[in-house]
């Protein structure tokens, strides 16, 4: 249906048809494309505390969305959301839709259990289990039930998060003698041995340094065509090396009572949001002039 | 070419600037006062070990087998004086505390940390359970008494047929199961939180996070637990006189592995150890039969400690 609206203009300007169509694909709108998550007015309070205010935004398919934003200003939390993973704080709780493919995550009948299998998360902290390398891996297969082909499984996931070469001839080391760097690409291969289909990332490189950072960054290049990514950062430059769309949140303080409320200041492609933001704040955090 | 930068007049001085000038007198009486600390521990520790090993010598030295295999008499100077008897109630009662004071005090410590809601009802609860940890063995002993010896509830007295190594063990269960409790539930509480982050982000249920992280990571810390009640258990007198452990004379002499005896009359350790103490004065020899019994103690505790230290050893490697 959409053909019938752009033909028209394709005639108009003939010259320009040829180049520019496969530009036009890429920043479609991302209402014509698969959406994963579509939040709407989500609110994120502890206790009373109201930690997060009225997000609302939409997550295509097999793209990289980043949050960033200052500290403090609720990325985590929102990123949390979408796995169910405030529901381990107690007192959290969340208003507003998130939906998953069209299935509102805080219905009641959703079971964060099954939310967790398809959602995978990666930690700020490299956390792999004091178990060796293959039970790590094939630890979310195994919590599923299944005991056959593990072999297969933990050697895919191991390729698949760029590891397999490194620790290939031993699978039954512990994985706390891995480097960090190469811990977080474990963390990764044990994510994606569920087979989830969104992979959310909590600052999977605040603890690395700049050469193992790299190789998440490429690595997440990789499989973003078979996952859709969800990628929390502190660090600018890498929401613009790796993600497609960004969203940037601040955060608001109340100055009576020293608290933050995070806001969604603003969501767009990643090229926009870096070269011309509509909103004055979002340039002033991307050009390092505050946070 | 590289340039000093400094030359040899302003070098002195600085290095005269760093020099250390005066001695830390307050740190290093600091340091004095705790090696006192130290040593002082170490030394009554050492004077108890010594004397009651050089007092033990009577009966260890010269009888050591029939001082084991023998039972409880009268004069000090009996050929068949012995502790097999407190043996058998000393090792029953370890048995009983171990088998039912740890599954239950780890399961009530699992759903107290992980399942339980954080309420004022589990709040209190907690508190008191505190408290119970802190309340006189003897009350445990009379606790025992009303339960399991005079039957005033359930009618518990048939099955553990009075005063005996049963109700020993049970009365001995129910004081550490406090300890058991709050120890176990430190070590819960000391599981990273990125490792239950990291089951559940791959869809374990609680169960499953419980079982395959929680249990294992927090096994060291239980196994300390229930060592230091399990050593404490051992040590108790006061509540065993409670429930009716004999002191005087005691006919059975049932083999350390003999069930059968289990609601028959008994005796533990302690209980000799406190009574033969108490008989030194008019009958000497039983000062150097006391030892020897405390000798025997000792050794018990020792080797339990060592089981449990080589266990905690090999959790921690796994933990890694």
């Amino acid at each position: 249906m959409s053909m019938t609206d752009e033909a028209p203009r394709l005639i108009e300007r003939p010259l320009a048809a040829g180049g520019a169509s496969p530009e036009q694909e890429t920043p479609a709108p991302a209402t014509e494309r698969d959406v994963v998550f579509e939040s709407r007015d989500v609110n994120v309070y502890y206790g009373i505390f109201r930690a997060v205010r009225d997000v609302t935004f939409t997550v295509p398919k097999n793209e990289i969305m980043a949050l960033i934003g200052p500290s403090g200003c609720g990325k985590s939390t929102v990123l949390r959301c979408y796995n169910r993973m405030n529901d381990l704080i107690k007192d959290a709780r969340v208003t507003g839709s998130i939906t998953y493919r069209g299935t509102d995550l805080y219905d009641e009948r959703v079971d964060p259990v099954e939310v967790r299998r398809r959602i995978g998360m990666v930690f700020q902290k490299p956390n792999p289990f004091p178990k060796s390398i293959y039970d790590n891996v094939s630890y979310g297969p195994r919590v599923a039930g299944q005991k056959k082909g593990l072999d297969d499984i933990v050697e895919r996931s191991l390729r698949k998060a760029a590891l397999w070469d490194e620790v290939s001839d031993r699978l039954k080391d512990s994985a706390l003698s891995l480097s960090g760097g190469q811990q977080q690409r474990l963390c990764i291969a044990r994510a994606i041995a569920v087979d989830p289909d969104v992979l959310l990332m909590d600052e999977p490189c605040s603890a690395l340094d700049p050469i193992a950072t790299a190789r998440i960054e490429d690595l997440m290049q990789e499989i973003k065509q078979d996952y859709t990514i969800m990628i929390v950062t502190h660090n600018m430059q890498q929401a613009a090396r790796v993600s497609d769309t960004t969203a940037f949140l601040t955060a608001d303080i109340h100055s009576e009572n020293d608290t933050r409320t995070g806001i969604l200041v603003e969501v767009d492609t990643t090229q926009k949001m870096f070269s011309n933001p509509s909103d004055e704040r979002t340039e002033n955090y991307v050009t390092g002039r505050f946070g | 070419m590289i340039s000093r930068l400094v030359d040899d007049k302003s070098r002195a001085a600085i290095a005269a600037s760093i020099e250390r000038r005066r001695v830390d007198a307050r740190g290093l009486l600091f340091k004095v006062v705790l090696q006192s600390c130290l040593l002082i521990t170490l030394a009554l520790l050492a004077v108890l070990l010594v004397t009651v090993a050089l007092d033990s010598t009577d009966q260890l030295g010269t009888r050591l087998w029939d001082f084991l295999q023998g039972t409880l008499r009268s004069r000090s100077s009996d050929e068949s004086l012995g502790i097999h008897q407190g043996m058998y109630g000393s090792l029953w009662i370890a048995i009983i505390v171990a088998v039912l004071a740890f599954p239950i005090g780890i399961g009530a410590a699992v759903y107290l940390e992980e399942y339980a809601p954080r309420n004022r009802l589990t709040a209190f609860i907690e508190v008191n359970i505190r408290n119970l940890a802190g309340v006189p063995s003897v009350v445990y002993g009379l606790l025992g008494l009303a339960l399991l010896l005079n039957g005033q509830i359930f009618g518990l007295d048939r099955l553990t047929g009075g005063s005996s190594a049963l109700s020993g063990g049970i009365t001995l269960a129910i004081l550490v199961l406090p300890i058991v409790i709050i120890t176990s539930g430190e070590a819960f509480r000391a599981v990273p939180m990125e490792l239950r982050e990291g089951a559940y982000g791959v869809g374990a249920t609680r169960w499953e996070m419980i079982r395959t992280q929680v249990l294992p990571y927090a096994a060291p810390g239980i196994l300390t637990g229930t060592l230091l009640s399990m050593a404490r258990a051992i040590g108790e007198a006061a509540p065993l006189i409670l429930v009716g452990a004999v002191t005087g004379r005691l006919g059975d002499s049932p083999g350390l592995f003999d069930v059968g005896a289990l609601d028959d009359r008994f005796t533990a350790l302690p209980i000799i150890i406190t009574s033969w103490t108490a008989q030194s004065g008019r009958d000497v020899g039983f000062a150097a039969a006391a030892a020897a019994a405390i000798v025997v103690l000792l050794v018990f505790v020792l080797m339990m400690n060592s089981a449990a230290i080589l266990l905690r050893n090999r959790f921690e490697k796994k933990r890694g």
